[in-house]
């Protein structure tokens, strides 16, 4: 299923994250994805997430395929040199999956491998190109492709509550621009910014789905508050936490905030995609909770 | 060593398309080749139609303190000007540039590496000497080395309170670049179209 059809006729579009596991066994993955994810129409597969090696996206997204789910495969910009990007895009397209998220990737400096060469022959922005000139039948090099040229829906990524929105903006723009079709955004926990954001992206007219990442605990969004780029969790939800100690209520807060935010978020974006990160479990009560 | 070279003549004048210009020329340090000849005829040809406002030749532009010195008595004529044009390698342009912070700095030439040679190049202006040079899409900060990834087409998701996810102690590079484009109110510049680089070193594969 090419979830730009589903945009296109204005369903409110929710996708969940699964990272491969660091190595061969993915039964555990499959089994979770089939009990939990149900609820959702894609599953999005991360590509080495964190520059950390793990088992391949497009291997995992053919399984979740054959599984009968509907994947959206993530290719970063990392590891490729522009030859293995497009290869791997025709793979993809012999293969059935339908659904891309493009991205420039982490930094190898921020995985398990700091000493691994980063590739970045391409960018996120150079990369949407790329597919798109696949889409019409000739390679980056200017090379004809021999038959039917290869059909996606092209997402990319974009960070709402980053401290610079404006360059985020004009990033989005040349996004869309080079042929993005529909945007995940970073995890979002000020439904203010992203309104806001919302309100000047959407000249650009390309669906948006709300990010999403559960926060579990005060440790994890102190966590994300010193380290990860574009997120910020404020005092008042760090308080919140911190007041559902009890063991037996853990993890309950977190998701009511995620479903308060996504209520809030809800009139002015396209759809929601959740990274449960181990919490997949959670997803459907999450929903429920939303009322989605 | 460095060899500079002219960026092509439809290029050069599109950054400057009737506008005032004021132009900077470095015959460098003696380790970069400097188009001398070619670079003289065509801005005789500018010089045409009246538009050109000044034409210094001088050397060492990446040094600060020379280029002040030299650019001082030149003032009122760079003033006068829309857009700075300096035929220089890259250090040149983003030494320039980093001064002349509200004016429209722009490169006339690409910039390569010649092999055995680094050349004198001051290490807080960073020049790859990629043979493309970008720096007028970037208000004159290069995003070869001011960014850890070297992307062409703009931020990546990894900037934390300005810093770049690679080092923290390392401003973003493409924050710093937006900054200036909109300081000079050229936000436009990023609607320019996709930036794929080109890693060919063979010259006849490289001009493709």
């Amino acid at each position: 299923m090419n979830i730009s059809e589903l945009f296109q006729r204005g369903e409110f579009v929710v996708s969940a994250e699964v990272g491969p596991p660091k190595g061969t066994n993915i039964d555990h993955l499959v089994e979770e994805a089939k009990t939990y994810l149900t609820g959702v129409t894609a599953v999005n597969v991360t590509d080495n997430q964190s520059s950390v090696m793990r088992l391949g996206s497009l291997a995992t997204c053919k399984v979740l395929k054959d599984e009968g789910l509907t994947p959206i495969y993530q290719l970063t910009c990392r590891d490729r040199n522009r030859i293995a990007l497009q290869s791997d895009l025709l793979s993809a397209a012999m293969l059935g999956i339908e659904n891309l998220l493009l991205l420039t990737g982490d930094h190898t400096k921020m995985g398990d491998h700091p000493q691994a060469k980063p590739v970045f022959d391409l960018d996120s922005v150079s990369l949407i190109h790329t597919v798109k000139l696949l889409e019409s039948g000739r390679d980056l090099g200017g090379n004809e492709l021999v038959g039917e040229p290869p059909k996606f829906a092209k997402g990319a990524v974009v960070s709402p509550c980053s401290d610079s929105v404006d360059a985020q903006l004009a990033k989005m723009e040349r996004k869309v621009m080079a042929g993005a079709d529909y945007f995940q955004t970073q995890a979002v926990y000020e439904p203010e910014k992203f309104i806001k954001f919302m309100e000047k992206a959407k000249q650009f007219g390309k669906p948006v789905q709300l990010g999403i990442v559960i926060p579990k605990s005060v440790g994890m969004a102190r966590f994300m508050n010193a380290n990860v780029a574009g997120v910020h969790v404020p005092d008042s939800m760090i308080e919140e936490l911190k007041a559902d100690k009890e063991k037996t209520k853990a993890g309950i807060t977190g998701i009511e905030i995620a479903a308060r935010i996504i209520k809030e978020c809800k009139p002015y974006c396209q759809g929601v995609h959740i990274m449960a990160l181990g919490w997949e479990s959670k997803i459907p009560d999450l929903l429920k909770l939303a009322e989605i | 060593m460095l060899i500079t070279q002219l960026k092509s003549k439809e290029t050069i004048v599109s950054l400057v398309d009737g506008k005032k210009v004021f132009i900077i020329n470095c015959q460098g340090c003696k380790e970069v080749h400097f188009p001398e000849k070619e670079a003289a005829e065509f801005q005789k040809e500018l010089a045409e139609d009246g538009n050109v406002t000044g034409i210094i030749t001088t050397d060492y532009i990446c040094n600060p303190e020379n280029m002040k010195l030299r650019l001082e008595k030149h003032m009122s004529a760079i003033e006068a000007a829309d857009v700075v044009l300096v035929f220089s390698c890259g250090v040149g342009v983003q030494t320039i540039a980093e001064y002349l912070e509200d004016k429209k700095v722009c490169a006339a030439c690409d910039t390569y590496p010649l092999p055995g040679f680094q050349g004198v190049t001051p290490l807080e202006y960073d020049c790859d000497q990629c043979g493309e040079c970008y720096l007028n899409i970037t208000g004159g900060i290069c995003p070869i080395t001011a960014c850890s990834k070297s992307l062409v087409n703009g931020p990546c998701g990894g900037t934390k309170n300005g810093k770049c996810e690679v080092d923290g102690d390392m401003e973003c590079g493409w924050e710093r670049i937006y900054r200036r484009l909109a300081q000079l109110g050229r936000q436009d510049a990023l609607k320019c179209p996709v930036q794929i680089r080109n890693f060919a070193t063979d010259d006849e594969v490289k001009n493709l």
